[in-house]
């Protein structure tokens, strides 16, 4: 069975569904979602370079190199603001995270 | 394959208040750096340079063609949008260096933050292809991130940049994805071929999923209902004068964003973004008059309040029409000058002690500051949409907007959702002038003052401007149809 656009997108689906419940349905780790966020930059990257392949169009490739420095800035600042909350607060659990309501 | 070719004249003076933004910031990071005790000569630098590239954006040619391979381009919306956006970033930082609080005031990152903020925001709202607008937004959320956060040690201001971060995120991330797919099914990332690629046929599923996650993630910067549920703790937790650039500058760029978004590349799928967006505009509209009810922090309020205001933006942009369009360009500018006025008394509530958020720390103000509870009252007046103030008359632009494209019901909601939400604006009102006052607050500083007294001028006298207004929102939204 030769492997189709069909697939590719079927995957990066399921990869970027993953990253979006990890990230509403988890009740953890902060650092899970971190994790989940990047799952959905993934998938959307999958989706990017197998487009760019299926259509010969390069600029789909060109978005994903821009999107893979973008995630890596991201990923970043998150963990910078990970870090700063944890020494105000002294845990990174995500019921933890309840200073403001309403 | 074509050579790359070196960027012509026409092309640099297109992003070249973006080039000033960028080199500034950067000129500006290295003096912060390595000159001892600079936050203020940095601070009044950012300020110059956000005021020369308002200047800037007057002087260079409209209207020379999409730029750098269509990655960008300078239309009379762009322009329009643009100064506007630079204008609140310029009063935010004039609130900021008015505010008496530390971590604004002494750490020269601040400034040079809300630089980068607006240079993502001017990309954002000159956007000409999916790339350029995912680079744009990004640069632009990630200095707002940190600024959520800048507070460091706080535990409030680390938990807005947390939440702001995750939401946000995610919020990018169902862009691109919704992006990837209309990438994929029209084969495009220019506005102009996307458009191209969607008419003459049936629009594939593909291609309306695609439209509908970029919708829901433009949705989330602009804080629509229901992807709003960060707002109010972002607004809460940020430092005061963070919160007053919140509110002000990325509302607009981020709406202008979704302007163009909806008119450029999906103006033939208007069947398929009007659903979503009047969905999303009467949610915003509700919850924003009746969660805003039970508030008692003042900043909530005003997050609640941006909430509302947003789905009533939203009312003139569902429309579709250039009539609602440029409903929508004056009532974000309408919007923007009351939030700064807004902000600056909310700037002002300031004892001795240190600064207090709550509503009833108002109680009196009419007794112990006349000056300040009078304008902050015909703000509230006007937030709440009473004549002859500037609210009402963009409320009624928006509204008016919607029944001409027939969208009675809307209309009808909006108008409720309005005297719903009238009653807690009504009630600050109400307890500035009519409650036993609290203890005075510390005088007001000159640059507060400055602007409470011209975005209350501009409330009040609104209807001198309303003319020359209307007239420039006019061309900005001819530029779509």
């Amino acid at each position: 069975m030769a492997i189709g656009l069909g697939h590719y997108l079927t995957v990066a689906a399921i990869l970027f569904t993953l990253g979006v419940f990890g990230i509403l349905v988890n009740r953890k780790n902060v650092i899970i979602m971190l994790m989940s966020v990047e799952l959905i930059l993934l998938a959307v990257n999958l989706n990017f370079v197998a487009f760019s392949s299926f259509l010969q169009d390069l600029s789909g490739q060109i978005f994903a190199l821009l999107i893979l420095t973008v995630a890596a800035a991201e990923a970043a600042i998150g963990l910078a603001i990970l870090v700063a909350f944890f020494r105000n607060r002294g845990s990174i659990a995500v019921e933890d995270i309840n200073a403001m309501k309403g | 394959m074509n050579p790359i070719a070196a960027p012509t004249g026409d092309e640099l003076l297109t992003i070249l208040p973006e080039l000033l933004l960028a080199g500034g910031a950067l000129v500006l990071l290295l003096i912060g750096v390595f000159a001892k005790n600079s936050a203020r000569a940095v601070m009044m630098l950012s300020m110059l340079l956000v005021a020369a590239a308002i200047v800037v954006l007057f002087l260079v040619p409209v209207d020379s063609g999409p730029a750098f391979y269509g990655a960008v381009v300078l239309d009379p919306f762009a322009r329009f949008m643009k100064i506007a956006t630079l204008v609140a970033s310029l009063f935010a930082l004039i609130l900021s260096s008015g505010s008496r609080r530390k971590e604004v005031s002494e750490r020269f990152e601040y400034p040079i933050l809300i630089m980068l903020a607006t240079l993502g925001m001017m990309v954002m709202i000159s956007s000409h292809d999916i790339i350029a607008l995912y680079v744009g937004l990004e640069l632009q959320s990630l200095a707002l991130y940190v600024l959520a956060a800048i507070n460091r040690d706080s535990v409030r201001s680390t938990e807005a940049g947390i939440k702001y971060f995750v939401l946000g995120a995610l919020a990018s991330g169902m862009l691109l994805y919704g992006g990837s797919l209309v990438y994929g099914f029209t084969g495009q990332t220019s506005y102009e071929g996307i458009a191209a690629a969607m008419i003459g046929h049936d629009l594939e599923v593909g291609l309306i999923f695609g439209i509908v996650f970029i919708l829901v993630g433009l949705a989330f910067k602009v804080s629509a209902v229901p992807f709003h549920m960060w707002t109010p703790d972002v607004y809460q937790g940020s430092p005061t004068p963070v919160t007053a650039f919140f509110a002000a500058a990325p509302k607009l760029a981020a709406m202008a964003l979704l302007v163009r978004v909806v008119s450029e590349p999906f103006g033939a799928a208007v069947d398929q973004w009007q659903q979503v967006l009047v969905f999303l505009a009467i949610a915003s509209m509700v919850l924003g008059a009746f969660a805003a009810i039970g508030q008692n922090n003042i900043k909530r309020l005003m997050a609640y309040s941006a909430i509302g205001h947003v789905g009533y933006a939203l009312v003139g942009l569902s429309a579709g029409t250039e009539e609602g369009v440029r409903s929508v360009i004056v009532y974000l500018v309408v919007y923007l000058a009351m939030t700064l006025g807004s902000f600056a008394c909310i700037l002002s509530m300031r004892r001795a002690d240190g600064p207090v958020e709550n509503i009833s720390d108002l109680a009196g103000l009419s007794r112990t500051n006349p000056m300040m509870a009078f304008f902050f009252a015909a703000l509230m007046f006007s937030l709440a949409g009473i004549p002859p103030l500037a609210g009402f008359f963009a409320k009624f632009y928006v509204f008016s907007a919607a029944v001409q494209a027939e969208l009675y019901a809307l209309a009808v909601i909006g108008v409720v959702a309005s005297v719903v939400g009238a009653y807690y604006y009504l009630r600050i009102v109400k307890i500035m002038y009519f409650d036993e006052p609290a203890a005075a607050f510390e005088p007001m500083g000159g640059q507060l003052r400055g602007v409470l007294v011209l975005s209350g001028a501009f409330t009040l006298a609104f209807i001198l401007f309303a003319g020359p207004l209307n007239e420039l929102a006019s061309t900005a939204a001819g530029t779509f149809f």
